[in-house]
């Protein structure tokens, strides 16, 4: 059906109403739909189509575009979430700009919910149809945005998943700068004697992975060094990194990995540790790699500073880790006795639970104590009430181990305000998302991995950097970064600089130029969430293709 | 799913398996049987005007046969590719009988019921296996009466019925609730039947069934065939309507599962299945609780386990507030065994090891959280890739490469290499990705652009 041939202003919107098969057809009238938007302002052409989103659908959008010459193409049919991308792509073959296209969503929000009520639901697909079309005539030609993209990756921390993913991007042919603070690469890995499930030992992995990371050509390692700035955004960042002791060094990179795992708590004034006879774990593998202990009664207690009113988090691995300690003690001296006083065993997966139940057939003993009632560190035995039999127990022995939790490594904080990324609660960094972006933050290019976001064993850390390394892989790969074009722009000419908007924008994309007293917009960083248009008093920020005379025009149709 | 639906880069084939695999790293012929679906996918616009009038109707596996499907049907709504599939084993067509309905509603003429499998030969430099796990059969454990007691069922069964879009609304039913239920509608359908062909005789005779009936008794119309098929057709409707009315009576009385048990570690920690920890279990199990809590304010958990191993970002503290908001407590024990008490409530008897007493309890809804179990198939899977298993049966991986199989070039992740949660086996598919982009690369197959 074909509508008025001009309109004074030289908008020529083409509207095209999808029956979605019965979806949006058998529950409200589309013919009346279709007839009543070649009546509204600006539309030259309207079209009924069985499916918009079938090949004949396109074509007929393509179609219209050119023998109706539309500058302005709306669908409506069911949700942009799904569809939005395909039609804008067809307006762009058409040589028609996509972000002149406008989409209403008439059945998921129209006939879906409406599906016994037809003439209202014909009306309401009426009114929705109305607001795009009004919206559609505001609508501006908008080009994406396109960035330079430096192939070049820094990696802050040279611990089992900081070399793991420098290994890994090497490998994938992107240039690597890995910057380790300590005069050494391995981080906590230095200090473990053996890894479990097999007892390989620990010095072998850090050397390996250290050997394979400084044999590659594309890796530059800056060891004793830290970086000082941070710089720029996603695709040019520019670094500023400092050697101990030495001058300041330049880098610039597209990317960034957090990677500066974690420390074992320090248990001051708990269960009477004294570094001596009551250690903690890692002291205990610093006593196993130097040879035969002399203790042969040792009694570990679990969750030492962790689930607690101070730190409630379970540190994942201090369980495997007891475990695998209490065996090693038992290999070098089968006559030596270990007994574990847990909470709940964390040996979460196979190999781990084998080990437990290896551990339990070997001689281990265990028992469970209640946070209510803990164990009770004496000068040659360890007392506690066990639950089990509901006696009170004492264990003589020569040397009690504290499993403490991992905590955020010193600085981390001080790195999450160098990148502009946020820690959670207990001081780890926090992801984009728990669940679908356990590797990313919402800031673009900086990606996390191992025990800087929450404590991982070796394997997991290993992973998590090949698997950091395939996110930056995804963008750096490409030749150019191309973002949308729906992003906020600030009229310097009426913006007084109060940084409202920058307090609001969750991405950090908004600057504050002192020269000129004004905020601008990083149109790469900006995500066109629109906060900031919100916040802006002066109603200087404002969101391309969600311009107030736009959704105005639209808010005004109803 | 959406994302990977319309990468450009990717090439979805759904509803296929891999049949053989050849070369080597780098290099891999790889042969995939695509199964027809009787569904021309680049055709079919996912409208679901087929199933709509598609008469066959089936359980719904989607959604644990709580629900049913047609024989024509999309896995689940919002599944890609937005296709349909014909179920050959029911098609009405497929097997013979005459139907073919799906063919002439569908407008865009997607249906092809002369469709055969097709097999593609692909070229790929690198494999990645994410064929992730099956649900353990909870059947195997006699003392937990899965089969026989309705109010015990599966997390996953409890997560169909938790959902908003499934076959509750959300709503806890209890299935033995649902049964009756069942029962009822289908005896209101046949007592509807019988009520029409009484009231024929009714209208024909002018009197009313009961009436005429109690005479028939007395002896009344001896020889009379056609009252006598009537008095037949009357004590039929009787013995329809007795019943009809006993369980409507019982059906008043049926509330939503209010009081709630989790047993953990079904089939995992345990030497008769599964030896290993299922890893994910208990978090799912503090979740499902919190959301029937949300859900209905008055529902209260107790979650039985050996240990709670709440050990991933975050975990412990949602355990710890689902005890102190959710009305979940946690017990300490295995539960020995499962029975059924008065009102169809199982009845769950356990050591509570912190009080030191055996003890049984009655619930309205017991879950079990099943095993992660090595995926079904996977012995021929990991013989077609070429690939060994380890020793719980998933796909053996390497120390200092924890993605990389036995084979080079095939890498593996997320369940498939080991019972994980979605974190993990978000991280480690990316992780698997990069060794893959790795081969890739190295074998000078251009870098995607």
């Amino acid at each position: 059906m074909s509508g008025k041939e001009t309109q004074e202003d030289g908008l020529r919107i083409g509207v095209f109403i999808c029956d979605c098969g019965s979806n949006i057809a058998g529950h409200l009238d589309c013919s009346a739909v279709t007839a009543y938007a070649a009546t509204l302002p600006g539309v030259v052409y309207a079209k009924e189509n069985l499916y918009t989103c079938s090949e004949a659908g396109i074509d007929e959008i393509q179609k219209g575009i050119k023998e109706h010459k539309l500058n302005r193409v709306v669908v409506a049919s069911c949700s942009p979430r799904t569809h939005q991308p395909l039609f804008q792509n067809s307006c762009a073959a058409a040589q028609l700009n996509p972000y002149l296209f406008e989409m209403a969503n008439i059945r998921d929000q129209c006939s879906w919910v409406h599906m016994q009520e037809r003439e209202n639901a014909t009306q309401k697909a009426k009114d929705l149809v109305r607001m795009a079309v009004s919206k559609a005539a505001f609508l501006e030609p908008q080009q994406d945005i396109e960035a330079s993209l430096n192939p070049r990756v820094l990696v802050i921390g040279g611990g089992v998943a900081g070399l793991s993913a420098a290994g890994s991007l090497a490998d994938m042919g992107l240039d690597v700068v890995l910057v380790e603070r300590e005069p050494e690469p391995g981080g906590l890995l230095r200090q473990i004697n053996r890894l479990s499930p097999y007892g390989e030992k620990a010095s072998d992995r850090v050397a390996e992975m250290t050997a394979s990371v400084a044999s590659r050509p594309n890796v530059t390692v800056y060891l004793g060094s830290r970086v000082e700035e941070v710089g720029g955004y996603i695709g040019n960042f520019e670094i500023t990194i400092r050697p101990e002791g030495g001058d300041a060094l330049r880098e610039k990179v597209g990317c960034i990995v957090a990677a500066t795992g974690a420390v074992p708590l320090k248990p001051e004034g708990l269960y009477g540790y004294d570094a001596k006879r009551v250690i903690t774990q890692i002291e205990l593998e610093e006593r196993l790699l130097k040879g035969p202990m002399d203790a042969r009664r040792v009694v570990m207690i679990q969750c030492v500073g962790a689930r607690c009113a101070e730190r409630e988090y379970c540190s994942r691995i201090c369980c495997q880790i007891a475990v695998k300690n209490a065996r090693l003690i038992r290999e070098q001296d089968p006559e030596a006795q270990v007994h574990i006083l847990y909470r709940d065993m964390q040996m979460y997966g196979t190999e781990n639970e084998q080990m437990l139940w290896d551990a339990r057939g070997e001689g281990v003993r265990f028992d469970v104590f209640s946070p209510d009632q803990p164990p009770v560190v004496k000068e040659d035995r360890v007392q506690f009430f066990r639950q089990l039999t509901g006696e009170t127990m004492d264990i003589p022995c020569d040397l009690v181990v504290l499993s403490t939790p991992l905590i955020p490594s010193e600085g981390a904080q001080a790195l999450s305000q160098l990148l502009r990324v946020p820690v959670d609660q207990n001081g780890f960094f926090l992801e984009a998302h728990a669940k679908l972006r356990p590797l990313d933050f919402a800031t673009d290019g900086i990606f996390v991995c191992g025990s800087a976001r929450y404590p991982a064993n070796v394997e997991e850390a290993v992973s998590q950097g090949l698997g950091a390394s395939s996110r930056i892989a995804t963008i750096l790969f490409k030749d150019k970064l191309i973002t949308s074009a729906i992003v906020a722009d600030i009229d310097p000419e009426t913006c007084v600089g109060c940084m409202g908007c920058m307090e609001m924008c969750p991405y950090e994309a908004i600057s504050y130029v002192p020269e000129e007293n004004i905020c601008t917009v990083n149109t790469v960083l900006c995500k066109g969430c629109g906060c900031c248009a919100a916040a802006c008093p002066s109603h200087s920020a404002s969101l391309k293709g969600f311009k107030p005379e736009q959704l105005l025009s639209q808010i005004r149709a109803i | 799913m959406l994302d990977v639906g319309r990468h450009p880069h990717i090439d979805l084939m759904a509803y296929s398996e891999v049949e053989a695999v050849g070369g080597q790293s780098g290099d891999f012929k790889v042969t995939v049987r695509r199964k027809a679906r009787y569904v021309e996918e680049d055709r079919c616009t996912g409208c679901g005007a087929c199933k709509e009038k598609c008469p066959t109707v089936l359980p719904d596996a989607f959604n644990e046969g709580l629900g049913t499907r047609k024989a024509i049907y999309s896995w689940f709504a919002q599944g890609i590719p937005s296709t349909h599939t014909i179920d050959p084993a029911h098609c009405r067509q497929l097997n013979g009988k005459k139907c073919g309905i799906c063919q002439k509603v569908c407008q865009a003429e997607a249906i092809n019921f002369d469709q055969k499998d097709r097999m593609v030969e692909l070229e790929v430099g690198a494999i990645i296996a994410a064929t992730g796990y099956t649900v353990f059969d909870p059947s195997q454990i006699p003392e937990y009466q899965y089969r026989e007691i309705p109010n015990v069922i599966t997390a996953i069964e409890f997560e169909r019925l938790l959902s908003a879009s499934g076959p509750t609304g959300g709503h806890l039913h209890r299935p033995s609730d649902l049964m009756v239920e069942a029962e009822i509608a289908a005896l209101k359908k046949d007592v509807n039947k019988s009520e029409k062909v009484l009231s024929k005789y009714e209208e024909k005779y002018d009197e009313p069934s009961s009436a005429f009936y109690e005479a028939y008794q007395k002896g009344e119309y001896q020889g009379d065939a056609d009252r006598a098929k009537w008095a037949e057709r009357y004590e039929a409707h009787l013995g329809l309507a007795g019943p009809l009315e006993r369980l409507k009576k019982e059906a008043e009385g049926f509330d939503v599962a209010k009081r709630l048990a989790f047993i953990q570690c079904v089939g995992s920690r345990d030497f008769r299945f599964y030896p290993f920890c299922s890893g994910f279990c208990c978090m799912h199990s503090i979740k499902e609780a919190i959301i029937a809590n949300e859900h209905e304010r008055e529902t209260t958990s107790v979650v039985f386990g050996m240990d709670i191993r709440a050990v991933g970002k975050g975990f412990e503290e949602y355990k710890v507030r689902g005890g102190n908001q959710s009305g979940i407590s946690y017990i300490r024990g295995r539960v020995a065994e499962i029975t059924e008490g008065p009102g169809r409530n199982p009845v769950v008897t356990y050591e509570d090891t912190r009080e030191r007493k055996v003890a049984s309890r009655e619930f309205d809804l017991v879950i079990l959280a099943t095993a992660c179990a090595p995926g079904h198939g996977v012995g021929r899977l990991a013989e077609i890739l070429g690939i060994e298993l380890n020793r719980f049966g998933f796909f053996k991986t390497g120390t200092s490469q924890p993605l990389d199989t036995t084979r080079p070039g095939i890498f593996a992740c997320g369940c498939a290499h080991g019972p994980m949660d979605i974190p993990e086996s978000v991280a480690q598919a990316s992780g698997a990705a990069a060794r893959a982009a790795q081969v890739v690369t190295a074998a000078g197959l251009r870098k995607a652009s």
